[in-house]
């Protein structure tokens, strides 16, 4: 059975850069390419999605331009800017860093005195 | 850095990536390769299809929040608000046009009205700081006399307080310019040598006055005005040191002030300065020691010190005026207040009420306007229901469909506000004609920054008004009614419907209240027009000359009414040869009927203090007077009532005689026979003088005023300097000025003429100011009645096309065409009645506030109240019928298959 983790929020935005760090692509091919390097374990909502890929486009971490895909169809095509490729980078090192912390803080066993 | 921004903010513009096309495009083309995915699992394409877009979820919830996150900041949020603002009014140019013509027209109007108040009441005088500089007036409150001048001792008394910094009279006068190929007359201010030093202002050659001069007479020297200086001289560069002589005297032209400098008087003419001349005001021609209860200096302005302010003068002034008065007792019998004022008060005061009914009055228009686009707007709205209750529905924010209603409506107001400026800047040369010239500070209106920043803010304001209505209507949508199908078939929501009715009515009564100012301002000029004036000035003329007041009065060749006389009767007999002429008569320039230039130049010149015989000596009256020959009374058509008129024998050696009208015999003599009576002016050693005669009543003074005491003295025996000669009879206006000057001339060479007049144009000038604000009133009343009608019809047309579903159900269940035009036209009737009922109440209001500009017209008068109603009613039910045909010739039909 696919377990579909609850998304933190922020997450979603790392996930998406990620995805297209792997290479230019629509806004389909997003939604593939994270399920497919999840594993299965995250399906993104359809409807999230590109308000996501809009707002980081605003930001500057993504560029846009209109092209053909797989099977002709023309479709606009996401790619990473440098400024997406270093904020990729920081989010990533603080999400380890983040992720390290709190499995120490759960690993944690009671002290004998 | 700065234009890197505006570089982003205009890429961020045009930058075509995020529009609604693409973003549909972008979806569309999603749900495509789902369905491509979906079709290589074995689905048919039309089943992928339709798989793919449930998945994908409502395609409209998501653009509305694709268009939340595209647009991040506000300023993103603001710039897709305005382009698909642009694209909605695209859409629909036939109203956009509407729309920005009638703001264009509101705020086009109000901006061109504001730039004169701006220039003449809101602007400081054009002079170096301006809040210190002053006029000084005196008035004996206790008998009601006011700015009845002041005496030179007085004048060095301020000028030596430490209250001020300058002192100087302005003595407004004409003088007799010769010394050049023909003698002219030039407006002249006599004035003390630090009046260029008060006003901080600079001649643009040479120099001004020395500050300093303190002794007796005039300076030997004059300043000219710009304008002078090119008329007659041809603008030489080698002017100064020119001599000429002025009324016989010679004196030094030493600088040339600046074109565009006003001298700050409170008339046109007291304005427009030709030459400026200086004295310590004694010594010849005036009195070595002159006295202190001899106010002959009628306006004093002055400049405060520095660091003191009006209120600290006006204190220190007033203990001034207790110690002199208690000084020197036997020259002030009565209380006498010194008055300090503002200078720019004294310009443009007279003029606040008549601008601020102007700016009242286009106010209202654009109001009008507002409503009327608010109308159109709700209009509008109706039709966009159904798209915005979508919209709500399914999660769009509230307050960002409204910031969207109001953005549309701020670029609307902005697009006719640039049109209306637009059209004032290119039409200023025209506008600036209709203005009257008796207006002050003409010359400085101009579309500065401030008028420019007002008209800015007006269409901003404009555009909320108008933008309000449908925006809070918008709020209170009735989701359910709005997405129902069968809401296209009734009349639309209850509120909306409500609103737009009301607004409707609230037009309606601006218009009318608009319509009733400029009825009753039409009907008091009409009755203006048509008073009996009391003189005839058909086939009048009015020439003017001036004899010399020289310096040096042993070399006046007219000192006396006995030197005066020999020219004065060759005068009238040489003008009487002239072709044409049937009478001719002299008069001083006070006797020129309804002559406002004249009157107003000199405040003392036309005004008599005098005492009576046998009552208080101590309580003198002051009284218009004029001087005119025996035979003007019977050219100008004035008819004795009593007693007898001046005659050959009344001349200088005999006793002054004096006519007087009916109304001046009836205040100062009331109940007793005025003839015989005797009263004296209040300068010393002046003899009595008996009234002789006494004749009708007749509007001198004024047109709206038919009982002005007048008194005539004889000119024999009260001699004038100042000379208006009246010619009646067939004569040709434009070569009898010539002849006159030829004349005129032929007895002394000196002396110029000009001011040639005809008397029914002179009664007309006097109506100038009355007619221009008629004018304006009326055309904006003509615009807000067009406004109101445009208004209804809208309306009207809306509720018809409504309610189509509706009449064609009544027509095929058997009612008559002409049951639905009565139906329709009832609807529009009740809302005329209510406008004009409100409007009605309000205008009875407002007609109270204009009482004073009203003439012998009731501010409440039927007949203007009830035809401007019929009128306005008349014109409402015209609007509503060409909808009420449309209604009529509904085919049954269509409009039942409709939907």
């Amino acid at each position: 059975m696919d377990y579909e983790a609850e998304l933190l929020p922020g997450t979603l935005d790392l996930l998406i850069l990620k995805a297209v760090s792997l290479g230019p692509l629509h806004g389909y091919g997003v939604l593939l390419r994270i399920a497919q390097i999840s594993g299965r374990a995250l399906l993104i909502q359809q409807g999230a999605l590109y308000p996501a890929l809009f707002r980081l486009e605003r930001q500057g971490l993504l560029k846009t331009s209109w092209d053909k895909s797989e099977n002709n169809r023309r479709a606009k095509f996401y790619e990473l800017t440098s400024k997406g490729r270093k904020r990729l980078r920081e989010e990533t090192d603080g999400w380890n860093r983040l992720v390290a912390a709190i499995a120490s803080s759960l690993a944690a066993q009671p002290q004998k005195t | 850095m700065i234009l890197a921004y505006f570089r982003s903010l205009a890429a961020r513009f045009i930058h075509r990536s995020q529009t609604e096309n693409d973003l549909e495009e972008e979806l569309r083309s999603h749900i495509q390769l789902r369905a491509d995915d979906l079709e290589r699992f074995g689905l048919g394409r039309a089943e992928a299809e339709r798989r793919a877009r449930i998945e994908f979820g409502g395609e409209a919830r998501f653009k509305e929040e694709c268009r939340e996150a595209i647009a991040g900041n506000f300023l993103d949020i603001l710039i897709q608000d305005v382009r698909f603002s642009l694209r909605m009014l695209r859409k629909s140019p036939g109203f956009t046009a509407i729309v920005v013509l009638t703001i264009a027209l509101g705020v086009g109007a109000t901006t061109a009205i504001f730039s004169v108040v701006d220039a003449t009441l809101l602007q400081p005088l054009p002079y170096s700081q301006p809040e210190q500089l002053v006029s000084i007036q005196s008035d004996l409150p206790a008998i009601g006399a006011h700015d009845i001048g002041i005496s030179q001792p007085e004048l060095q008394d301020f000028q030596q307080s430490g209250i001020f910094e300058y002192v100087s009279p302005m003595w407004f006068d004409e003088n007799n310019l010769t010394g050049l190929s023909q003698p002219t007359r030039v407006r002249l201010t006599i004035v003390a040598s630090n009046y260029f030093a008060l006003l901080r202002a600079q001649p643009q050659l040479g120099r001004a006055f020395d500050p300093q001069y303190n002794s007796p007479g005039f300076i030997p020297e004059i300043v000219i005005s710009d304008s002078l200086w090119k008329r007659l001289f041809g603008g030489d560069p080698n002017i100064l040191d020119t001599s000429v002589r002025m009324d016989t005297d010679l004196y030094r032209i030493v600088g040339v002030m600046p074109p565009g400098f006003d001298a700050p008087g409170r008339t046109a003419e007291e304005r427009n300065i030709e030459v400026w001349a200086a004295t310590s005001f004694y010594g010849p021609p005036l009195p070595e020691h002159p006295a202190r209860n001899r106010r002959n200096l009628p306006t004093v302005i002055a400049r405060l010190s520095p660091g003191l302010t009006i209120s600290a003068a006006q204190s220190r002034l007033d203990a001034l005026a207790t110690s002199l008065q208690k000084q020197f007792l036997g020259d002030y019998p009565n209380d006498w207040k010194i008055r300090l004022r503002p200078l720019k008060e004294t310009v443009v005061g007279n003029f606040r009420r008549p601008l601020f009914l102007l700016l009242s009055a286009v106010g209202l228009v654009l109001l009008i306007g507002c409503v009327n686009v608010a109308n159109l707007l709700l209009a509008r709205a109706s039709a966009r229901a159904r798209e915005m209750a979508i919209r709500r529905a399914l999660g769009a924010d509230q307050a960002r469909l409204t910031r969207q209603l109001l953005t549309e409506s701020l670029i609307l107001s902005l697009l006719g506000g640039a049109a209306g400026v637009a059209v004032v800047f290119a039409g200023k040369q025209f506008l600036f004609r209709l203005v009257p010239e008796t207006l002050p500070r003409l010359n400085e209106i101009s579309l500065s920054w401030s008028v420019l920043i007002f008209a800015l803010l007006v269409s901003i304001l404009s555009g909320v008004i108008f933008g309000l209505a449908p925006a809070l209507n918008a709020t209170q949508l009735d989701l359910i009614h709005a997405l129902n199908q069968e809401g296209r078939g009734s009349t639309g929501s209850g509120e909306r419907a409500k609103t737009r009715r009301a607004l409707v009515i609230a037009e309606f009564a601006l218009s009318l209240v608009l319509m009733i100012a400029a009825g009753l301002l039409l009907h008091s000029f009409w009755d203006l027009l048509n008073v009996r004036l009391g003189f005839n000035p058909q086939s009048v003329m009015s020439v003017r000359t001036r004899l010399p007041y020289p310096n040096d009065t042993s070399i006046d060749k007219y000192a006396t009414a006995a030197q005066e006389a020999p020219f004065i009767h060759e005068l009238l007999r040489r003008c009487g040869s002239l072709p044409g002429v049937e009478e001719v008569a002299i008069g001083d320039p006070a006797s020129i009927p309804l002559d406002e230039s004249q009157r107003r130049l000199n405040a003392l010149e036309g005004k008599f203090f005098l005492t009576f015989d046998g009552k208080d000596p101590n309580a003198p009256s002051m009284v218009e007077r004029s001087r005119v020959t025996p035979e003007y009374f019977h050219l100008v058509g004035i008819p004795l009532r009593r007693g007898r008129l001046f005659n050959e024998f009344d001349n200088d050696t005999a006793r002054q005689v004096a006519v007087v009208n009916e109304a001046f015999a009836r205040i100062y003599w009331p109940n007793e026979d005025a003839i015989g009576k005797r009263f004296k002016s209040t300068r010393p050693d002046s003899p009595w003088i008996t009234v002789v005669g006494i004749i009708a009543n007749a509007r001198t003074q004024s047109l709206a005023d038919n009982d002005a005491p007048q008194l005539y003295l004889n000119i024999f025996q009260v001699p004038a300097k100042h000379l208006a000669v009246f010619l009646r009879g067939r004569i040709d206006t434009a070569i009898i000025p010539d002849r006159v000057r030829a004349q005129v001339q032929a007895l002394d060479p000196t002396l110029p003429v000009f001011g040639a007049q005809t008397l029914t144009q002179t009664v007309s000038d006097s109506l100038a100011q009355r007619r221009f604000s008629m004018e304006m009133i009326a055309s904006f009343a003509a615009t807000a009645l067009l406004l109101a009608a445009l208004g209804i019809y809208g309306v009207i047309s809306y509720m018809v096309s409504e309610r189509t579903q509706e009449i064609g159900i009544r027509l095929a269940l058997g009612a008559q065409p002409r049951n639905i035009l009565g139906i329709v036209l009832g609807q529009g009737l009740r809302l005329a009645l209510i406008g004009a009922g409100v409007g009605l109440i309000c205008a009875i209001g407002v007609s109270q506030l204009m009482t004073t500009l009203l003439y012998g017209v009731n501010p409440t008068d039927p007949l203007t109240f009830g035809s401007v109603a019929l009128l306005f009613i008349t014109v409402a039910l015209l609007a509503c019928y060409l909808p009420a045909r449309r209604a009529m010739r509904v085919n049954p039909m269509i409009a039942l298959r409709y939907e």
